[in-house]
């Protein structure tokens, strides 16, 4: 047992690299996370919406994204779309993969909030002559956010664990891809995933940190 | 001038106004007394075009409310409408909730929301709030800047439905004054109230409502002093 | 799209990628539900600073990617000549995953249990144990199923990653099929609608689960 000799200086010479790799993977974890929330903030708008052609593909989505891998929503996005003659690079079909999670899982989480939100506020807004798109973009929304700023802080960490998912579909750029790519190279897979996970880590750590701080300066009331 | 003209409504089976006729003319001051659940809220909410009804018509300076072609959002900056919950936005400031509707939907610059928001919220009492989240108000502090954040869009009209039922006994008084300084100004409202001190002091007319019927309506002398309607009778003899 | 080369022994190798879906699953939650609730115990019975390192390596295996936990510990195992195959690694992670997400639910259903609720319990003269047994679990037990089911349902979803580790379960049976007869969305459509066919119904009625009980309180 144990006739292996670690050799963290030699994995440790990689980590200006594998810190690229992190910012990567913070960048995407980022974009998937903002446009899963548009997309989320429209599904969440159409499946209580009357019309069964909001409502169905709305539900659809949620239902899909909620119930079936991340693993295979990228699988979708890499190879599935092939059929259809549409090739998407490994970061696009990653990014795609974790919007599409992203929105299906944030979707629920803001129709909760919504009706947690009384129906007077919205009686509120119309009464002071402001519309009803303008009236839950501007009193509606906000307090959204808020309710839900937890639970979309969690989604967030999702996302980052998420990423990790690209170098099946060949993602060299992002952490995982990174690691990975030295390991091919220098064979040293522990000492290199033993720092991989220790960066995720930190990642989850400042994200939890940066919500926080962004909570506090956001909302006062 | 508004004119409700023999106004139904229903929601589903439930028939709730029955038949409404009313005009109120500029510068008066109709309170509307009554039980909980004759349609009294019901009525308010149709004035503005919150609810639609079913048939007959209200007119406001001559405009159909619930025809197709009225611009129900412009209709709404002429009357304002304070409820009994106080409603305020919770995420904005006192001054944020005031200049909110003028920005947005009189397209003023910030300044000059301010401006307005500022005069409205000393009228009321709150000129120190300015920068304070609503949670951080009283009840009847609340309320009166619901009042200021209607009056802000410059209305014609005010409708107040039991804007002091939601409010402790001692805050109820501060909130009354308002009304009454308004009053004095010459503002045109309708308020629904259960102060009966109130409705016999500040109103030119009181209305009694039963079971969506307006049932008597007359001076307040003649509401409080000799009521002819035996519901109305009734009924103030139970809140006496 | 509805004219494919896939035939029944296809469907069939899929099915079998689904078994194993299924069968690393069912270890995994097992293994995992059973550590989750002494862990989750522990962290709500002891104090926080005899359980901070518990806390800690939990807190680890929550924020650490899947599929990093699996190549450190495939790499770990070999190092180490454990000699386990990639089957048994992924049960193990997996099922230290699970534990550290049970662990979660089981201290929120636990902590939901209102104290004055218990301090009652105790003054009827109960024991701790029976405390916990008689009035406390129940109690929690239905604050804790509907989020256990949605987490059970989490581990079957995340398990298709063990295919990083030449595993064949559902995801890697497809994506050998969509390499050999090249109609990737079709394949990929059955697989989806394989894992959906599992998923959903148990998600629906775990939902209605919290429905009833919460309408009940
Ligand atoms: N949005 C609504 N949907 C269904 N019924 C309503 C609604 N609003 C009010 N009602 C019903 O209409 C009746 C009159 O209500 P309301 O106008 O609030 O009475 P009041 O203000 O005089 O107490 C009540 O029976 C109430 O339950
Ligand atoms: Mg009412």
């Amino acid at each position: 047992m144990f006739d292996y000799t670690f050799q963290w200086r030699q994995a440790y010479r990689h980590l200006p690299r594998m810190l690229e790799g992190a910012l990567v993977t913070l960048e995407i974890a980022v974009l998937s996370l903002i446009i899963g929330i548009v997309i989320a903030v429209l599904l969440a708008v159409a499946r209580d919406s009357k019309s069964i052609w909001l409502r169905a593909p709305a539900t659809a989505w949620v239902e899909v994204a909620r119930n079936t891998p991340a693993l295979f929503q990228i699988y979708m996005a890499h190879f599935g779309l092939g059929s259809f003659g549409i090739y998407l690079s490994p970061y696009v079909a990653l990014l795609a993969g974790i919007a599409f999670n992203n929105a299906g899982y944030l979707c629920e989480t803001f129709r909760g909030a919504l009706r947690a939100i009384p129906e007077t506020q919205t009686r509120a807004g119309r009464s002071l002559g402001m519309g009803q798109a303008q009236t839950f973009r501007l009193i509606v929304m906000p307090q959204m956010f808020r309710i839900s700023f937890l639970p979309t802080t969690n989604q967030m960490v999702w996302a980052i664990l998420m990423t990790s998912l690209g170098v099946t579909v060949g993602m060299a750029t992002d952490l995982t891809g990174i690691t990975q790519n030295l390991n091919a190279r220098t064979f040293r897979t522990f000492e290199l995933f033993a720092m991989a996970a220790v960066l995720y880590y930190l990642i989850a750590k400042a994200v939890m940190l940066a919500a926080r701080l962004i909570a506090w300066r956001l909302f006062r009331y | 001038m508004i004119e409700i003209e023999k106004v139904y409504k229903s929601f589903g089976k439930l028939d709730v106004l029955k038949g409404v006729d009313l005009t109120v003319a500029r510068g008066e001051v109709v309170s509307i007394i009554g039980g909980s659940g004759s349609g009294k809220s019901t009525l308010l909410t149709c004035i503005n075009g919150l609810e639609p009804i079913q048939s007959g018509r209200i007119l406001i300076d001559g405009t159909d409310v619930h025809a197709r072609s009225t611009d129900l959002n412009k209709l709404r900056r002429k009357v304002g409408i304070v409820f009994q919950q106080f409603n305020a936005f919770p995420h904005l400031t006192v001054l944020d909730n005031v200049t909110l509707a003028p920005r947005k939907v009189l397209g003023m610059s910030r300044a000059e929301a301010e401006e307005i928001a500022v005069k409205q919220l000393r009228h009321v009492g709150l000129a120190d709030k300015l920068k304070v989240y609503p949670s951080r108000l009283s009840g009847g502090q609340q309320q009166r800047m619901a009042i200021a954040r209607a009056l802000a869009m410059s209305p014609q009209y005010m409708l107040f439905d039991e804007v002091t039922s939601a409010l402790d006994p001692l805050l109820v008084g501060e909130v009354l004054d308002t009304l009454k300084m308004l009053a004095e100004e010459g503002m045109t409202m309708i308020c629904v109230t259960h102060e009966m001190t109130f409705a016999r002091d500040v109103s030119q007319r009181v209305a009694f409502f039963h079971q969506g019927i307006l049932a008597e309506i007359g001076p307040p002398d003649q509401i409080f002093g000799a009521p002819q309607h035996p519901e109305t009778q009734k009924f103030l003899s139970n809140v006496r | 799209m509805f004219e494919t080369a896939m035939t029944w022994n296809d469907l069939m190798f899929m099915l079998r990628g689904a078994g194993v879906t299924l069968w690393i699953t069912a270890i995994a939650v097992a293994g995992g539900t059973a550590l989750g609730i002494v862990f989750g115990v522990a962290r709500s019975a002891l104090s926080p600073w005899v359980t901070w390192p518990l806390a800690f390596v939990l807190d680890v295996l929550r924020s650490v990617p899947l599929l990093i936990q699996l190549v450190l510990a495939n790499s770990f195992q070999a190092i180490a000549g454990l000699g386990w195959s990639p089957f048994v690694t992924s049960c193990v992670v997996l099922a230290l995953y699970t534990a550290a997400l049970c662990t979660e639910v089981v201290r929120g259903a636990i902590l939901s249990v209102p104290e004055t609720t218990r301090r009652a319990a105790r003054s009827l003269g109960m024991t701790w144990a029976q405390d916990q047994t008689q009035i406390v679990f129940p109690m929690a037990l239905r604050v804790g199923l509907p989020s256990w089911i949605n987490l059970t349902l989490g581990v079957m979803k995340d398990s298709a990653l063990v295919l990083w580790l030449g595993i064949i379960e559902l995801l890697r049976a497809s994506q050998i099929l969509v390499t050999r007869l090249q109609e990737p969305m079709f394949i990929l459509l059955v697989a989806g609608a394989i894992y959906f066919l599992i998923s959903f119904p148990v998600a629906r009625f775990g939902e209605r689960l919290e429905k009833r009980w919460r309408a009940h309180d």
